[in-house]
């Protein structure tokens, strides 16, 4: 088969380029070697994690070197309602972040969250009760107490006695109306009126808007989810929710094979290697979308003699720190954090002299130069973004 | 155990990644889950130790390995650690029995009109339930009453300078010999001259009932038979999603077989829908598809995409004129293999595969498409709707069922 597209990683990045070709009719095909970031990130849709302001105007405000500053502000936007208008549920935009509380009670700004989340929202205060479920890593007292310590804002845990079990099973277990009908009797027994619900995020997997639905009534209060450790259930939704239409809309996903290589000729990349359980073979296409990520993922690689490798195309690698690599700083940016493929107007990855490597390649997400995504609460914003600009663009070039 | 797959292990993070995707940890607490059984268990096995026999749930599916993003081979290294705590503990005789199909079908064959009536009478069932530990609902095909083999003995194949040597493995065989013959006739309307050699199980259920020195003695002889073929340069053809992917990774990966010989037969293997759809990539397929107006819901088996070629029997299907293909996204039928027809397990297998019978079911479809022969089983067990191989509806599409007929539609 001769693809248009081949698409490589299924993280956010890759999910949003495939499915906004695939929608244009286009023959995409998804390889990844395994599943992406969706299963370990929260699943909102970060764009710039500034307080108290707009994540619109401090995109205008990003170095040039910012994978951001590719793109108009429009851009951004209109990749946000486009996946607004495809995954069902999220709320927000770009004119202001909500405050969302982690689960160790921290304060996380981000643009467009999912419905199930935004009650936690933290803007104008109010009461708030945590309600832990015996899940490891969620410590509703613990959390409460230091959101207590925010104006506005008070809070307390309570801890109901489940058998213990991990996120999945309680998720699943959510999706029977028996555990919500006892959960929300002893939560009323307990509850004063103008008290919000937060849970740990597990309630449901399939039904999860049916669930959490369903609880609002039943204990006649916003609820909402607090982001826990992985597996993340909101995240294993959102890749339903990208997955699914993309195989409806005639995309091939793949899941398992290593892409290796390429094999390229004058300036164009005519196929992937892609390793199989007993040779490897090459898919062609007429483009090729890069979305593999960074260190984490395995875009990129750094090897003991401190050379930095991107796996797939071999391309140059832009932002390589000389020494040091890492500073004993932990919590502050570090030296490797912003490196990645740099690439040209029209996310086509380029040369150390700017020009573009390969006509038909294009880049998207945590792959791309510029960014530290867990810093700047930038992580699927920027997938969304330039996986979805990066698609537009290529769709008009073809 | 391998180095391959030992290494491998160092790369687990602990994301849980395998946990979500899972199938039997979804469905019982008896499964723990593949981390925490394979690289968390793992430190605790050593020579002559292996004290977790919950790994004894893990059915082997596979899915855990492809989802996993570090390239951990979790499958490979639960297959391992289960072969390992039955050499310690002794592999049950009923284990022992139902991971030999070839001898099963040597000896019921014969006499498969008795066979069959023993396989469906209920007070069978519940005596092999009691004392056979075999759970009596479990599906069990009906034996064809002669062999594949025996057809192919008499079956004179085009002659042709473009050769294939055909792997049937032993479903095709002693169950479905049908479905060989459709292999061969579509093979042959492409101009191949298809060589069957004699040929014996793969050694897989043995491998999945952790017998391992038996499963590479069948593995070895098979591949005695294969290699010279192998090494003259013939492309070898299954219909066996689970064998092939024996022949094309397993054998070494999980039963660390090395050689020549395998390497050989490895490269030579394909799966029979990736070999048609490597051939239409050539231009080298006839498409002389007659109209199928049918529609299809298709299941790929998970052994299916451990072969990672993706699903070429969607881009084949899609040849047919007329024919509406479904793609199923549930991941597993339950069966895998031998698994489900085990008394502690038949609820567990029937659980998993609940969503993909749903699926089907309410596809409202008179036929499935799914490669491997115990999942359709299965899915003709769990949905009472026909399961068909690829393979058969291209057989139909080119009008060799009926050779003469030619509809106008």
């Amino acid at each position: 088969m001769t693809y248009d597209t081949v698409v490589i990683g299924a993280g956010l990045a890759g999910l949003t380029a495939a499915l906004r070709l695939a929608e244009e009719g286009r023959q995409v095909i998804l390889v990844a070697k395994g599943v992406g970031s969706t299963h370990l990130a929260p699943a909102t849709i970060d764009v710039l994690a500034v307080d108290d302001k707009s994540p619109a105007e401090a995109l205008s405000k990003l170095p040039s070197e910012h994978p951001y500053a590719r793109l108009p502000v429009e851009v951004v936007a209109a990749s946000i309602e486009w996946f607004k208008a495809r995954v069902a549920g999220y709320r927000g935009g770009l004119h202001e972040n909500f405050l969302l509380p982690t689960a160790v009670g921290a304060v996380k700004p981000s643009a467009v969250v999912p419905e199930s989340m935004a009650g936690g929202d933290l803007r104008g205060g109010g009461r708030f009760v945590f309600v832990g479920l015996g899940l490891k890593d969620f410590y509703p007292a613990y959390l409460a107490e230091n959101l207590d310590q925010l104006a506005d804002v008070s809070a307390r845990g309570i801890e109901l006695t489940l058998s213990h079990e991990g996120s999945l099973d309680l998720a699943r277990r959510f999706e029977q109306a028996d555990l919500r009908e006892v959960i929300a009797r002893q939560l009323n027994a307990q509850l004063e009126p103008d008290e919000r619900v937060g849970f740990p995020a597990v309630l449901g997997l399939r039904h999860a808007a049916e669930v959490w639905r369903d609880l609002e009534e039943r204990l006649e209060r916003p609820v909402f989810e607090v982001a826990t450790l992985p597996p993340s259930l909101p995240g294993m939704r959102l890749y339903e929710a990208m997955s699914e239409p993309l195989r409806k809309a005639g995309g091939r996903v793949i899941i398992g094979p290593t892409v290796v290589a390429a094999e390229t000729s004058n300036g164009r990349v005519e196929g992937v290697v892609v390793e199989q359980a007993a040779r490897s073979t090459t898919l062609r296409a007429r483009s090729f979308m890069l979305a593999t990520g960074g260190f984490a993922s395995g875009g990129l690689q750094l090897d003991s003699r401190g050379r930095i490798r991107e796996t797939v195309f071999d391309l140059p690698v832009a932002g390589a720190p000389d020494r040091p690599r890492f500073l004993p700083t932990y919590l502050e940016e570090q030296p490797l954090d912003r490196v990645g493929v740099a690439v040209d107007e029209q996310f086509r990855p380029t040369d150390v002299d700017g020009n573009p490597r390969y006509e038909n390649l294009y880049a998207a997400g945590a792959t791309l130069a510029g960014a530290a995504p867990w810093r700047e609460g930038s992580g699927n914003g920027l997938s969304v973004a330039t996986g979805y600009a990066a698609a537009t663009i290529l769709e008009g070039a073809q | 155990m391998t180095e391959l797959v030992r290494d491998s292990l160092d790369h687990c993070v602990k994301c849980t990644i395998c946990e979500t995707f899972c199938p039997f940890s979804q469905v019982t607490p008896l499964f723990p889950g593949p981390k925490y059984v394979g690289p968390q268990a793992e430190r605790y096995r050593g020579a002559g130790l292996s004290p977790d026999v919950s790994v004894d749930y893990c059915s082997g599916c596979g899915i855990c390995t492809q989802v996993c993003p570090q390239g951990v081979k979790i499958a490979e290294i639960n297959s391992q650690a289960r072969a390992q705590l039955w050499e310690d503990r002794g592999i049950p005789l009923r284990n022992q029995l139902i991971a030999r199909p070839s001898v099963l079908g040597r000896l019921w064959t014969p006499v498969a009109p008795l066979a069959n009536w023993a396989l469906q009478n209920r007070a069978v069932r519940l005596l092999a339930h009691r004392l056979g530990g075999i759970h009596y609902k479990a599906p069990m095909p009906k034996f064809a009453g002669h062999t594949f083999q025996r057809w192919a003995k008499r079956h004179r194949s085009t002659v042709s300078r473009r050769k294939v040597v055909y792997f049937h493995g032993c479903g095709t065989n002693y169950y479905e010999p049908g479905v060989g013959e459709m292999v061969v006739a579509v093979l042959e309307h492409n101009g191949f001259h298809v060589r069957i050699p004699p040929q014996d199980c793969c050694g897989l259920p043995l491998q999945s009932n952790g017998n391992f020195p038996a499963a590479r003695k069948y593995l070895r002889r098979l591949i005695g038979k294969l290699a010279p073929y192998a090494h003259d340069g013939w492309p070898i053809v299954a219909n066996s999603t689970s064998c092939g992917l024996m022949l094309k990774r397993e054998a070494r990966e999980i039963l660390e077989v090395e050689g020549e010989d395998l390497e050989a037969v490895s490269a030579a293997t394909h799966d029979i829908c990736e070999f048609l759809l490597g051939l239409h990539e050539r231009g080298e397929l006839r498409t002389d598809f007659r109209s199928l107006p049918l529609t299809v819901p298709y299941h790929a088996p998970c052994q299916q995409r451990g072969h990672e070629i993706g699903k070429p029997a969607l881009d084949l299907l899609a040849l047919i004129p007329d024919l509406r293909v479904i793609e199923l996204d549930a991941d597993c039928c339950g069966i895998a293999g031998t698994y489900g027809l085990k008394k502690e397990k038949y609820s567990i297998s029937m659980a998993v595969g609940e969503r993909l019978f749903r699926d089907v079911y309410e596809s409202g479809a008179n036929v499935v498409a799914c490669d491997s022969e115990t999942c359709r089983w299965q899915i003709e067990h769990g949905t009472d709707v026909h399961a068909v191989h690829p393979v058969e509806l291209l057989y139909r599409a080119y009008g060799l069922d009926a050779p003469v007929a030619v509809s106008a539609g």
